[in-house]
């Protein structure tokens, strides 16, 4: 895969598990070595300039691990700081501006195992920006984290390029990647399948509709055989709790409800819809074609 | 210099923190070596030699320090792993090796003070005196000695680094090496085939220095090879840090649990 970043852009890297996503992260942040090709970031080798890629990037990965629980928040922030030379005399203001950027101002004396998981990822965000990075690597950061902690997490990562901070990020919440990234690359099994605005990747669906059918126990045949009508180019099936919902991505000038509730005869049917298709759409449509 | 002296000084000084609220480093660090101290001199004790009693108690003293650096150190990586933060020490500027000394000296520590509570527990126990001739030099002794410790389990760390089952041999140098640095037996009663190996152990120089410091002898030579040795085990952990780290980074190691 080959794909650049601009100065100051918020960049979407999306795909599902196992696309390659976290390896692509972990060679730009030096963890893994490049079996082939190169890779730079503000044009220093990652390979070759370890020491300085390292001083000028800034990594956050989410879930709950990558703190020490018997320190306070406050001692991990110090800790880290040291490690990636931050200037003693500006520890202490950096750390408290940090402290107030993601608003854990009064809570930095408490020890980590006594944190949130919302906390925590917070605390993370503090530590990858201790030593002031260009550039900072955010994957997956709000993975498990509740929703009123999920919305403060984005504000805080969309003040990151307020500051002028390049940032490349992971996720598998297409509204975060929609409302965070300035452009969004979908990579499927370490290649690129597409590359553009979040507005460029819909219209690359926005020529079809998107029809939604709630089923209870629809069986896989009958998905395969809804999958086969000529004007359906995918069907997705989304597990909810007690229902599957189908998502079938149509030609425009379509009409397949009647021909789908006809194949749909034998299986219980809850509400039918039609809708635009969101940045979700294009995302299961690129990932799955 | 001065930077990187602070950041020795501040590492240090939040791992030691971590260790000591841990309970589980303070019953490996404290209980255990009393529980190997009361074991060995109790076999010693059946003879009844006074001197031999002063001999194991020394030795019984060091072998706290040896047991909670060995197997503490061998699974610190793994302990990092497992706590996600391995990647991020990888991932800092500073070198690996200057992120990993403050750790084995933080945890070399919790040895020392189990020296200290050992000789106490001996003297308490079992009735042991420690009859020191000249106490500076042996207090420089056992600090040679955890210095020492301290930097072979840098080395026994940095293994681990690419060798995620390297655990286990900090856990099998246990008891060997209380053996092999004649802590509790002189090393004139082993095979000779195993005397090199104890001669390139640091910790037999410094149990050695410490017995003829508390006989108020001159031990320098002593100091002096130990020293070497654990400066050797220091500059070899450095040199092999960065190729395992190489390697682990080719391999992708660094993350896994």
């Amino acid at each position: 895969m080959s794909f650049n970043v601009e100065r100051g852009e918020t960049f979407g890297l999306l795909g599902p598990n196992g696309a390659g996503k976290t390896t692509t992260i972990k060679m730009l942040i030096t963890l893994l070595l490049p079996t082939s090709g190169s890779a730079s970031v503000l044009g220093l080798d990652v390979v070759t300039d370890v020491r300085e890629v390292r001083r000028r990037i800034g990594y956050v990965f989410g879930g709950d691990r990558g703190l020490y629980d018997r320190l306070s928040g406050l001692d991990n922030l110090r800790y880290f700081a040291e490690l990636y030379g931050v200037e003693p005399r500006e520890q202490r203001r950096r750390i408290g501006a940090l402290l107030e950027l993601v608003g854990m101002t009064g809570r930095e004396g408490e020890r980590v195992e006594g944190y949130s998981r919302g906390m925590r990822q917070r605390l993370h965000i503090a530590r990858g920006l201790l030593h002031d990075p260009d550039v900072v690597f955010l994957d997956e950061p709000s993975i498990g984290i509740d929703p009123v902690g999920a919305r403060e997490l984005r504000a805080t990562i969309a003040s990151l390029k307020d500051q002028g901070k390049t940032v490349l990020l992971t996720t598998h919440y297409m509204f975060e990647a929609d409302e965070l990234s300035d452009r969004i690359a979908v990579i499927r099994a370490g290649e690129i399948v597409a590359e553009g605005t979040p507005a460029e990747l819909k219209r690359r669906v926005a020529i079809g509709r998107v029809l939604e059918v709630e089923t209870y126990g629809v069986p896989e045949p009958v998905v395969s055989a809804l999958a086969e009508l000529s004007a359906v180019r995918s069907v997705a099936v989304e597990e909810r709790d007690q229902f599957q919902v189908l998502v079938l991505q149509c030609d425009a000038d379509s009409d397949v409800t009647q021909e789908v509730l006809a194949r749909l005869s034998g299986v219980r049917v809850g509400r039918v819809g039609v809708r635009e298709p969101t940045l979700e759409d294009a995302y299961v449509q690129l990932v799955t074609a | 210099m001065r930077d990187r002296l602070r950041q020795l000084w501040l590492c240090y000084r939040l791992q030691l923190k971590i260790l000591l609220i841990s309970p589980f480093e303070g019953f490996l660090g404290i209980v255990f070596p009393l529980m190997f101290a009361t074991a060995t001199l109790m076999v010693y004790a059946v003879n009844g030699d006074e001197a031999a009693m002063a001999y194991a108690g020394l030795g019984a003293a060091v072998m706290g320090v040896w047991t909670s650096v060995t197997v503490s150190a061998s699974t610190l990586l793994n302990r990092e792993r497992f706590a996600g933060t391995l990647e991020l020490l990888v991932a800092a500027p500073t070198p690996f090796s200057m992120v990993l000394m403050p750790i084995t000296t933080a945890m070399a520590t919790v040895g020392l003070v189990s020296v200290g509570i050992t000789l106490v527990w001996n003297r308490l126990v079992f009735g042991v005196q420690l009859q020191i001739q000249n106490w500076l030099l042996f207090v420089l002794s056992v600090l040679a000695a955890t210095v020492t410790i301290a930097m072979f389990g840098f080395l026994l760390s940095v293994v681990a680094v690419r060798y995620r089952t390297a655990w286990a041999l900090g856990a099998s140098l246990e008891y060997p090496g209380w053996l092999l640095c004649g802590f509790v037996v002189p090393i004139a009663l082993l095979p000779v085939v195993l005397h090199p190996i104890s001669y390139a152990l640091a910790p037999t120089w410094a149990v050695e220095a410490m017995r003829i410091a508390a006989a108020g002898g001159n031990p320098w030579n002593e100091l002096t090879v130990c020293l070497a040795l654990g400066l050797g085990y220091a500059a070899f952990a450095a040199f092999l840090g960065v190729r395992l780290i190489d390697s682990a980074r080719r391999n992708a190691t660094l993350a896994l649990t």
